[in-house]
């Protein structure tokens, strides 16, 4: 049927039924392509409406909410380009600029997940192209069903694998990132894949095809039937009455790093012979999504000849052609007169090229197949998609979540258990060692690699020169989200923020990868809601600007949505990566001490979870102005050469930060607890019983060690900044000794901490 | 081979030119994404009509990582690159213990001396058989070796080889990421690349990058 449904056809037979419903589409939505066209669609103009406005592509649901994202002044002072561009690009000084973003392939990677994953890099690489920045590195977070669960077993090292074989082959260093466990994801694991490029401060690119009579050329690998509708959920029968193609349609993408990798290399070299007028990565929704958005982003309009595209299946329809989600493929348009050079750049990385069509005059987007006329569309009207302010309510069972608090949880009596609950947490999952997961990353590849997991954040040199580079983490807490989701945001902003600070970088733009069930449900729509305020709240205090970011929504199995899971990513510029600061401690005997203040907040603590399998409570508060001083503390005392480590505390507290800084150096420490001040200066409350100081979660603090002999000026740093500092004791030994309560070897800390993922999986 | 002192200069696959360099390193890297055998497509490339006759005439060549793969694919070292022991990608700290030091490639270094060098590879198991095996132990062409057991169930805990002559070496940890403590976990590797210059003394050494 859709071989002959052209835009005459369409025009003669208005009352042709359409599988609109199964494309995704609402009746409104149906109805309003039909207003817009004055007639209904054709079968290639409805795919094209379907993916278009899709939640994947038109952010339908989010967008009334993502608009407070938009930064202020004072937050976009370095940025070169904000939202709405593929991704923001941010001013880091010396003539460089970087852009990043955070994407997710959560529901591929649940159907095939080596695949799924391994695309999920590919196409946040493609993203970064497009922004004419060479991409640097890579970063994934991960969450997944509970540890032993069978199907965690199929999905995590399908996953792991896939990041390992794309990436790897890219040549691009994974440099850190997230692994979660949580029965939420079982139905739903989270993919969520971040790639960071780096580029001269002339050298962004437009995503727009203007100047009527230019070339637009597909590059890359050829169209096929994989990914069919992958933006928009198809069943694929109502595309073919023939029947009988549905069975050879893969729904997840196949990768082809290689052929990435010649993109990558062709794309930068087109880049800098200025033979690029404007260029759009392939991703969700393909040729569609990439016609139309450049067409849109131009000032005429675009023909496209779609017999001209290479297809790797002759037989595919001119809707599947459009939808089609082939990886490895980038679109450009590019002057007439410079066509011939375009050429020869792509013909010596072997990259395939096309010319489609070109840039007219009309504002419309047209596409012919097969000497007739199948698309006719003004292309803003299938960019730009509808925009829904959906019903919000909170949730009524978060009453009884909240007023069930820890509180009443059964705690460790004595020294002896307090050492035992340090242990089961190092050995529970989510904080065991993570190196089974990351020996199948190259973290190393180009040299410039200065930190990179387990450490707080992946720190990659820029210059060599001067020292100049950038230092990135991402962080999420479904469990502090739960129980508010515009403070468990801010948490996670504020994790990744202190994160980034630890290393000795000054935090300066965010992504955001927002994980949320359906928006149709009024209860994750007011978790999406408030988790979008409270980003956008804590990056107006933070001063510091989100340039980009993802929403993937419908994350959940049956009816029943997993956690809010905002994933957070911050980026830092570190002036001298010389001076960069580690987590482990120094061999030699340094003073230990503790930064920022403690109270008694176990809601949504991994304590609670790890021990007693309990959410409930309210997460820990929020104190931005804290994060800033520790952040510029840190960054202080890094240059000025006073810090031997960093590690920030998160999830299980200062025990479990002292566990990992004896772990990652290799050596023990000596603490005692007894002159631990609640507040420094305030002598009003009381110091915090040992369980407390061990294992609560407030946020905005760190554990570090002191250069031996720079004690005093450390201090006066901490004077400096309003940071309240504890002296715990000092470095050292072979044991982690915690006075009046346990000691215990590291090489058992070690042994517990190693074991967990190998038992495992393998 | 900056930090050796040496001037680096790349080699085009497609072009069958040496562009007169003293010496030549094969890199680690993915060529043709490594779909079929690791290497076995690169070593068709152009350039290794031009390379091969020059290592067999005595030309320096270093294979790293995938440069060890492909000079295997091409012969000019014996055995082959197997999937590793767990059938996963491993990277990983290794300590090795320098066992050849009279190659252009490792003279710098004293015989018995162990290094930390990155290892990271899927498919880094040398293999070769028995008689391969020991004749290579018998000529002393096991340049470097794993201490302690290979992370990637290696023959013998082999981690690279020389050539009959010794001026071609391969091996699969990557001695170019431990140049410098910044980005590696030491400097031990740097001596690979300051052996080859000192080698060419006096001269400027370029090689393929």
């Amino acid at each position: 049927m859709s071989d002959k449904d052209t835009v005459e056809v369409a025009s003669q037979t208005p009352e042709r039924q359409q599988p609109y419903k199964e494309l995704g589409l609402t009746d409104d939505e149906y109805a309003k392509v039909r207003d817009i066209l004055g007639r209904r669609p054709t079968a290639a103009e409805l795919a094209l409406y379907s993916v278009m406005w899709s939640e994947h592509c038109s952010y339908k649901s989010s967008k009334v909410h993502l608009r407070n994202l938009a930064p202020d002044a004072d937050q976009a002072r370095h940025l070169l380009a904000g939202i709405g561009a593929n991704a923001g690009v941010v001013d880091i000084g010396q003539g460089y600029a970087v852009t990043f973003k955070i994407e997710s392939h959560n529901h591929p990677s649940f159907v095939e997940p080596h695949q799924g994953a391994a695309t999920g890099i590919g196409g946040i690489v493609r993203d970064i192209i497009a922004m004419g920045a060479r991409p640097i590195a890579v970063m994934d977070a991960l969450r997944f069903g509970p540890a032993d669960a069978h199907d965690t077993a199929r999905v995590l090292p399908g996953v792991v694998s896939g990041i390992s074989f794309y990436g790897n082959c890219l040549g691009l260093p994974n440099i850190g990132g997230e692994l979660v466990f949580d029965a939420c994801y079982a139905g739903n694991p989270l993919v969520n894949a971040l790639c960071v490029g780096l580029m001269r401060h002339d050298d962004l690119q437009a995503a727009q095809a203007s100047g009527a009579g230019n070339k637009v050329v597909l590059f890359g690998s050829r169209t096929g039937p994989d990914g069919v509708g992958g933006a928009s959920v198809l069943a694929s029968a109502t595309f073919d009455d023939s029947g009988g193609k549905a069975a050879k349609r893969p729904s997840v993408q196949v990768g082809d790093p290689f052929l990435e990798k010649l993109l990558i290399e062709c794309c930068l070299e087109l880049f800098a012979s200025g033979l690029i007028e404007g260029i759009q990565d392939l991703g969700a929704a393909g040729i569609a999504c990439a016609t139309t958005e450049l067409a849109a982003g131009g000032d005429g309009g675009m023909a496209v000849n779609m017999d001209a595209i290479p297809l790797r299946d002759p037989s595919l329809t001119p809707a599947e052609i459009l939808m089609s989600e082939s990886q490895e493929r980038m679109m450009a348009v590019v002057r007439p007169d410079l066509i011939d050079a375009f050429m020869q750049v792509c013909a010596k990385w072997d990259v395939q090229a096309t010319v489609i069509g070109e840039v007219t005059e009309d504002g419309l987007l047209t596409m012919t197949w097969r000497d007739t006329t199948v698309v006719r569309i003004p292309p803003k009207t299938a960019a730009d998609g509808p925009v829904y302010d959906r019903p919000m309510t909170r949730p009524g069972g978060l009453d009884a979540l909240t007023e069930n608090g820890p509180e009443g949880l059964d705690r460790p009596a004595d020294g002896l258990a307090l050492g035992d609950t340090l242990l089961a947490l190092l050995s529970s999952p989510d904080l065991a060692d993570k190196r089974w997961v990351t020996e199948q990353y190259d973290p190393i590849v180009r040299g410039n690699t200065v930190l990179a997991m387990p450490e707080d954040g992946g720190l990659v040199r820029i210059d060599e020169e001067t020292g100049l580079g950038i230092t990135l983490a991402t962080d999420g807490n479904g469990r502090y989200c739960l129980l508010d989701p515009y403070q468990g945001t801010q948490l996670a902003l504020a994790e990744a923020y202190r994160n980034v600070a630890m290393t000795g970088a000054r935090p300066v733009a965010v992504t955001n990868c927002l994980n949320f069930g359906s928006p149709e449900d009024p209860e994750v729509m007011w978790q999406l809601a408030e988790a979008v305020r409270g980003l956008a709240d804590g990056c107006k205090t933070l001063g510091i600007p989100v340039t980009g970011g993802n929403v993937s929504l419908y994350n959940q199995t049956g009816s029943t949505p997993i956690r809010p899971t905002p994933v957070i990513g911050v980026l830092g510029v570190h002036d001298d990566v010389r001076k960069r600061v580690g987590v482990g401690f120094p061999a030699q005997q340094a003073r230990v001490v503790l930064l920022g203040t403690t109270t008694a907040e176990f809601g949504g603590s991994a304590w609670a979870d790890v021990v007693h399998q309990h959410l409930g409570g309210r997460p820990p508060a929020v104190d931005l102005e804290a994060e800033t001083n520790l952040a510029a503390l840190i960054a202080a005392a890094a240059a000025e050469g006073v810090l031997a480590s960093a590690h920030d505390l998160s999830d299980g507290g200062l025990g479990v930060a002292l566990a990992e800084s004896c772990l990652r150096g290799g050596v023990g420490c000596w603490v005692s607890l007894a002159g631990f001040d609640n507040r420094a200066g305030v002598d009003a409350e009381p110091p915090p019983d040992l369980f407390t100081a061990l294992f609560s979660e407030s946020s905005g603090r760190a554990v570090v060690s002191v250069t031996p002999g720079r004690e005093d000026d450390f201090a006066d740093l901490c004077e400096a900044h309003g940071v309240p500092a504890t002296v715990l004791g000092r470095t050292g030994g072979d044991t982690l000794t915690v006075v009046n309560a346990f000691e215990v070897a590291v090489a058992d800390l070690e042994r517990v901490w190693s074991g967990t993922l190998p038992a495992l999986f393998g | 081979m900056r930090y050796a002192g040496a001037v680096p200069v790349s080699l085009w696959h497609a072009d069958r030119d040496l562009r007169g360099v003293d010496a030549v390193i094969l890199p680690g890297g993915f060529s043709y994404g490594d779909y079929l055998r690791c290497g076995a497509i690169a070593r068709l490339s152009p350039v290794m009509a031009e390379l091969v006759p020059a290592a067999a005439a005595g030309l320096p060549v270093l294979g790293i990582c995938n440069g060890f793969q492909i000079l295997c694919e091409a012969h000019l070292l014996p055995g082959a690159l197997t999937r590793n022991a767990k059938r996963r990608f491993i990277h990983r700290d290794v300590r090795l213990s320098v066992e050849c030091a009279s190659t252009p490639w490792t003279a710098g270094y004293q015989a018995g001396r162990q290094l930390i060098v990155p290892l990271k590879s899927g498919e880094g198991a040398y293999a070769a058989d028995q008689a391969t095996l020991d004749e290579l132990e018998r000529a002393g062409r096991v340049v470097v070796r794993y201490v302690g057991e290979a992370p990637n169930g290696a023959a013998r805990n082999i981690a690279g080889i020389c050539s009959e002559e010794g001026n071609v070496v391969g091996l699969m940890p990557h001695p170019e990421h431990a140049i410098d403590p910044l980005t590696g976990p030491s400097a031990d590797g740097l001596g690979f690349f300051t052996s080859v210059v000192a080698a060419f003394a006096g001269r400027a050494a370029g090689v393929r990058a």
